[in-house]
Parts: structure tokens; sequence; C-alpha cells
């Protein structure tokens, strides 16, 4: 196949014209840019010296490790069952917990709003329960329910991927041999499902840790590192600031990514 | 019965789940069109508020649909070719370009969007232009369209159709155009939909690299968040989910379809 190398360069070189352009060229400047501000290039420190900006990486990791423990947890459960049982109305149910894929993060904002906000559904409930109306649209209960519900549908996808492939045979087996349940649970099929797990986790993580759209519509007092990127660099002007910030935060979620690709083995594509 | 009451107990918390998720879309569908959302829909149906969001923002769906079409013909033109190069080459360069070509999926649009603007942010004409924010779209979503061509290239065994192709004569481009992309059909069209949606639905790099001229859909509806009464917000929600949805549905019927095969 040789011969064809010009031709091969040809079709790729569109790609890589537009890539090294608006991609590789821009992004590098921003690694440097990073560097330029008053202090240089500890700027990249800063995440550790910089009070606001520690507390900010401290509360969107937890916000992110929490949600994707919650979000793998409720969605294996759906996503198995799904994949194991066969019963009327079954695709709809799937469809319906599929189409939040799309979603942008602002939109799951005006859900949380519609659901837990001043005028919110559960408040009216809770206060013709209760008398006491809940509101916490705008606390971090409300990014936390804005995050739980743009991750489930991505990892029961990945779930169901991953159930899809386990052997019915392994499980017959350890049944007949004596296993309850539960063993059947922990021994087999949560080894089986692991790959996938990890995958799903680390996807589901690193989307939590680059979400902008859902807090910057819920306007919350709790600034998840996007949102102190974004103010940074547009109420404070400080380019350099949010330059090195976004970085921190790309490495983040790029190191994410990669750790479950490695441990997961290359078979297991993040995302659609 | 043991087995009975673990599939019911496991359908109530399937639903429980499925009702998180829908409750708040139809919440949301019923206030775009109730007279007074804080009274509830027995104030009346209307649809007056889908009209004040016509008025208001039609720019903005027009903008969102001008650049999800540009979007997928450059994707296209990009991506296809660039999917059967790394399809047909395994070596590491090509390992490593694809993983290049992927990257934006892994890094915020928020950092990409700032790397753009420190970049061209100074060429005003293509500043406040929608090509700005094209070009945004364009690095998100080829991964996706790149993933889609290049999975079912993999499973397909294009080689042997190539190299029989060839020994009856038929030229490289005769080969690209007439066994190629034929057979990579499934792919073009599952990430031409991802494309279409995935654009459509884009707010992270977007709200960066937008101008007051250049709004898109989501630009709007995040405006509209802040500073329209709920009902306007919702409606114009509302007129995104009918846009959106069928792409989803017709995406999901699509992957139904490949599976079984």
């Amino acid at each position: 196949m040789s011969p064809h190398y010009p031709r091969l360069f040809l079709l790729i070189l569109p790609a890589a014209i537009v890539f090294t352009a608006f991609f590789i060229i821009p992004m590098s400047r921003l690694i440097f840019i990073g560097g330029t501000g008053e202090n240089g290039w500890a700027a990249y420190y800063a995440i550790f010296t910089n009070s606001r900006y520690l507390y900010s990486m401290i509360a969107t990791l937890i916000l992110s490790f929490s949600v994707t423990i919650i979000s793998v947890i409720i969605s294996t459960i759906v996503g198995l069952f799904l994949v194991r049982n066969q019963f009327y109305g079954r695709d709809i149910l799937i469809s319906m917990l599929t189409f939040p894929l799309a979603f942008p993060g602002v939109v799951i904002g005006f859900l949380v709003i519609l659901s837990a906000g001043r005028q919110g559904l559960i408040g009216y409930i809770s206060k013709a329960l209760t008398g006491d109306k809940w509101v916490f649209a705008y606390s971090i209960a409300g990014l936390f329910m804005g995050y739980v519900y743009f991750s489930i549908p991505r990892v029961i996808l990945t779930v169901m991927a991953a159930g899809e492939k386990l052997e019915p045979s392994l499980e017959e087996a350890a049944k007949s041999l004596g296993a309850s349940p539960w063993q059947v649970v922990k021994d087999i099929i949560i080894p089986a499902l692991k790959p996938g797990l990890i995958a799903s986790s680390a996807i589901c993580f690193a989307t939590s840790m680059g979400a902008f759209g859902t807090a910057f519509t819920l306007a919350t007092n709790i600034d998840v590192l996007p949102m102190t990127i974004y103010t940074e660099f547009t109420l404070n002007a400080n380019i350099a600031g949010a330059a090195s910030l976004s970085i921190v935060l790309g490495l983040v979620t790029w190191l994410a990514l990669y750790i479950a690709r490695s441990l997961s083995g290359t078979s297991v594509a993040p995302a659609g | 019965m043991r087995h009975k009451w673990l599939f019911r107990a496991q359908l109530i918390f399937t639903l429980l789940v499925c009702g998180f998720l829908i409750v708040p879309v139809i919440l949301s569908a019923l206030a775009g069109i109730t007279q007074n959302f804080f009274l509830g829909i027995k104030s009346g149906v209307t649809l007056h508020w889908l009209g004040e969001v016509w008025q208001l923002y039609s720019g903005t769906i027009y903008l969102s649909l001008l650049i999800a079409i540009w979007c997928l013909i450059a994707t296209l033109v990009i991506g296809v070719p660039a999917a059967y190069v790394l399809a047909k080459q395994n070596g590491k360069l090509a390992r490593f370009i694809e993983e290049i070509i992927v990257l934006p999926i892994a890094i915020p649009g928020l950092a990409i969007a700032l790397a753009l603007i420190i970049n061209y942010g100074g060429f005003r004409d293509f500043r406040t232009s929608w090509g700005f924010i094209l070009v945004g779209h364009i690095l998100y979503t080829l991964p996706f369209m790149l993933r889609s061509v290049l999975a079912v290239l993999s499973s397909t065994n294009f080689h042997e159709l190539e190299e029989s192709a060839a020994s009856l004569g038929a030229s490289f481009w005769q080969r690209f155009f007439t066994i190629i992309l034929p057979n990579a059909k499934s792919g073009i069209l599952a990430g031409a939909l991802m494309v279409v949606t995935l654009s459509i639905g884009e707010f992270n790099l977007t709200w960066m690299l937008h101008t007051p001229e250049t709004k898109t859909l989501p630009v709007g509806l995040a405006d509209s968040y802040a500073s329209m009464r709920l009902e306007v917000a919702s409606a114009y929600t509302l007129i995104f989910f009918v846009m959106i949805i069928p792409l989803l549905i017709a995406m999901q019927k699509l992957s139904q379809k490949t599976n079984k095969v």
C-alpha cells in the first residue's frame, strides 16, 4: 500500500491544518500565557497557594467525586436491570433514560430551578406535606442534583454496553454450585463489569470537573473551578490566571480519562 | 417468589430514576404553555409565550441551525477522509494524530475557548463573525465524527474489498468514493446526527466565543434564564426540546438497527 502515501497525506491534510491552526497553536500559547502573569510560571502553583483557587479546586473535586459515586451506583442498578430483563415498555424506558445525554448544562440548570427553585415542584410538594418549602436549587445540593442528572444517562449507556457482554453461563454455573445471589453479584457480575465501571466513572468525573453551563445558570455561591476561571477572565481580566487554571483543569480531566482508558483497555471509547 | 420481588424492586427503582430525569422536562414543557406557572395549568393554556420567544429569539434559532449545518459539512469534509487514513495506517504516528484529534473531548470547552480568544481575538472581523463560533464547534464535534467512522471502518474488511477492486483496475479515488464511503455509510450517518445534535446544544465554548451579534440558541437560553419570566424561559426551552428530540430518536433508531445486524 506504500505507493499511496501522497494521497493519504492529502486526505488527512485538511484535518491537520484545522487542528494545527485552531487547536495545537492556540493551546500551546495558552500554556505560555499562563506563565506570563505577575508571578510568572509560579502561576501554575497558584492552585495550591492562592486560597480562593485552592478552595474552588477542592470543592470541585469533592463535588465531582460524590457525583461520580452516586451516579455509578444508581446507573449500575438501572443499567443491569435493563440489560438482563425483557419486558413491555423497556425500549421506551431506555430512550427516556438516555435522552438527557444531549441536553446542554444550561438547560439542566434550568430544570433544577424548575424542580427545586423558589417556584419549584419540590418546594410545592414539601409545603403541602410538611408545611416547609424546600428550596435548594441555588446551593451545592442544586449543583449536585444537576450533575447527577447529566451523569446518569452517560453511565447507564456504558453499563449497558458492558452488561451485554456478561456470560450468563458463568452465573448459572455459580448458582448451581450453591452461590447466593449476593455472591453472584460480588464475585461474577461486578468483576466482569469492572472495566466498564472504571471507564464510566472516569467519564462522569471528567465531565463534572469541566461542567460550566449548570453552575452558570444556577449562579450558586459555591465557585466550581470552571466558574472561577470564567470570573478571572471576564470580571478580573486576569488572563494569565485564567489560562493557567484552565490548563490545570484540562490536565486533570485528560488524566482521568487517560488512566481509565489504560486500566480498562482501549476497547472502551468515552462518550457517544 | 424471591425472583419476582427482586424484579419489582428493580423496576420501581428504574421508574423512579426515569421520573427524576423526565418529570422536570415535562414540567418545563407545561410551564411554557401555561398562562401563569405560579397558579398552575388551571390558569389556562396559551401560545402567547411561544410567540414572545419567537419575536425575541428567532434569530438565535436560525443561527444555531446555520452553524450546525456548516459544522456538519466541515466535519464531513475534514473528518471522513481523516478517519479513512487513520483506519488504514496502524503506525505510531497515526495513533498519535488520532489522540490529538480526540483531545477536545477530554479538555473543558472553557479552556479551548480561552485559547481561541487569546490567539484570534485580535482579528476583529473574524472574532465578531459566527465563523468564530463555528471553529469552536468543529473542534468539539470532529472527534465524534472521526470515532464513529473509524469504528465502522475497523469492523469491516475494507482492505480486502479495496485490494480486489484495485486488481480489477479501480483507481485510488474510485475506490475511495465507491467502496470506502458506501461501506462507512452507517458510521457517517451516526456521526452526522451526533455532530448536529452537539452543535445545536453546545454552550461551554459558545458562551465565550459569542458576541451580542452572534447569539446561538443555548446562549439565548442562558440569557432568558437570567432575565425573562419563567414562562418565557420555559417556552424557549420547549422549542429547544422540539428541535433536539427528533435528532435523538433518529440516533437511537440508528444504533438499534446497527446493533441488530
